[in-house]
């Protein structure tokens, strides 16, 4: 795994900057929204990244209750941060969109709205994680993540009947969507698929690192109690 | 079974009883929610017809912000003497000990919606133009939503450390589809324009899946190390 990291680094970035050629300059140019649709091939795939994440959080949750392996717990601690990451990229790149287009901010709308409310359920789930003491906190997370992912439907259905009772004044974006469009759409989300693996890699690793380094600190502090002072 | 009913009803009767006699968490939430019904009602200072449009969103909140104040006290007094240890080494059932603080939340809650209701009317002249018996299922499984969590949330705040805090971090994000029933569900029954049944439903629903997970998940976390 050591040796394969930095070949797939080097291939992350190679994809990466392609994908930011296709975005920027081979794509073809929207026709009512100009360049600023562009953010398109940024916002979507790390909206569909940031969900995957959370997903693989849920799985992760769920086998560290029924089995208590410490791996389960690392990923679901990396995938959350991540998670939250590009999530945060959703959300500041919608307005950006949003305003020049919609002529609006932020409204709330059902998508818009569960994005949002993701991002404080993870965030939550965070500030559990580093506010917890020891040995408890894989257990408080995963059930914490638990009760999250139970969550989103609930939002879902609440948010989308208080959508239908209050109309905004955004239309949702319609139509099909030009196949060269999707395509650099595609090939977006694979780099940043990619992009979000190698991080969830390279922070899975420093996290067992620190953890071995506590337990050391640990065991030598039980060990040799005078002369660690 | 038995003695799930039996244990849960000892250990309610006397948090009832303690509270009785202490009336630590009603006194703090009814004064609490009396500054939050004052603040708001001379800040923004509306008329009848706006105070039923923003009315379900201040009460809930208030109601929300009051309730923490309760459930930030259920575990805190069992910390004292260990009796949360002790708990853990007796055979007792832990969903008997979940569901007794669960229910008396709900009372605490509930006494603090009852005295506080009046005031509410008072201080914004509502008046409920849509069907009025429907607040009372709305509010008592809206109750129960934020209540079933919070004293799961509690237990598992009180091992963090900086427990006062973070019961509303953890039970806010969570309580969004809840909170969000209630509001609307209570506008739609005071300005009348619309239909409360939906509201009424997803809360059923909320309460029915967090019960239903904090029972199973609540043995986990008591005795987490």
């Amino acid at each position: 795994m050591k040796k394969a990291f930095p070949i797939f680094a080097l291939l992350t970035l190679a994809l990466l900057s392609y994908a930011l050629y296709e975005a920027l300059v081979a794509a073809p140019t929207e026709q009512t929204m100009g360049d600023v649709q562009r953010i398109f091939y940024y916002h979507v795939p790390s909206a569909w990244t940031a969900f995957l994440l959370f997903m693989i959080n849920f799985v992760a949750s769920i086998v560290y209750l029924v089995w208590r392996s410490e791996k389960a717990d690392i990923i679901a601690l990396v995938t959350a941060e991540v998670g939250v990451v590009f999530c945060t990229v959703v959300l500041v790149t919608g307005p950006i969109w949003a305003r020049p287009v919609w002529g609006i901010w932020w409204t709330w709308d059902l998508r818009l709205t569960l994005t949002l409310v993701l991002w404080l359920i993870y965030a939550s789930y965070l500030m559990l994680r580093r506010f917890s003491s020891g040995s408890q906190t894989p257990l408080m997370a995963a059930v914490l993540a638990v009760f999250g992912a139970l969550d989103v439907p609930l939002v879902y259905f609440s948010i989308w009947y208080f959508r239908t009772q209050h109309p905004s004044p955004v239309i949702g974006r319609g139509g099909s969507l030009d196949p060269r469009m999707a395509r650099v759409l595609l090939i977006n989300w694979a780099a940043f698929l990619c992009f979000a693996f190698l991080v969830c890699c390279s922070r899975y690793r420093l996290e067992r690192l620190k953890r071995e380094v506590e337990e050391t600190q640990a065991l030598e502090a039980l060990l040799e109690p005078r002369s660690m002072r | 079974m038995s003695s799930l009913s039996t244990i849960s009803t000892a250990t309610l009767t006397k948090d009832l009883r303690l509270e009785w006699r202490s009336k630590d968490a009603i006194n703090s939430m009814l004064f609490f929610a009396l500054l939050v019904v004052v603040i708001f009602s001379f800040s923004f200072n509306p008329t009848a017809e706006e105070s039923r449009q923003i009315a379900g969103g201040l009460v809930w909140v208030a109601f929300l912000f009051a309730a923490v104040v309760a459930l930030n006290q259920t575990w805190a007094r069992e910390l004292r003497n260990q009796v949360l240890d002790a708990y853990r080494l007796s055979p007792a059932p832990a969903n008997a000990l979940f569901l007794a603080k669960a229910v008396g939340n709900f009372v605490f809650v509930s006494v603090l919606e009852a005295l506080m209701t009046p005031l509410f009317i008072v201080f914004y002249t509502l008046r409920a133009l849509g069907p009025a018996w429907q607040l009372i299922p709305l509010a008592m499984l809206g109750t129960w939503a934020l209540v079933v969590n919070g004293t799961f949330f509690a237990a598992m705040s009180i091992r963090t450390r900086s427990r006062e805090i973070m019961l509303p971090l953890l039970l806010f994000p969570i309580s969004i589809p809840a909170l969000l029933s209630m509001v609307e569900g209570t506008s739609a029954i005071l300005t009348g324009e619309a239909s409360a049944k939906f509201w009424i439903v997803l809360l059923a629903v909320y309460d029915l899946v967090f019960t239903s997970v904090s029972l199973l998940l609540f043995e986990t976390v008591l005795n987490a190390e």
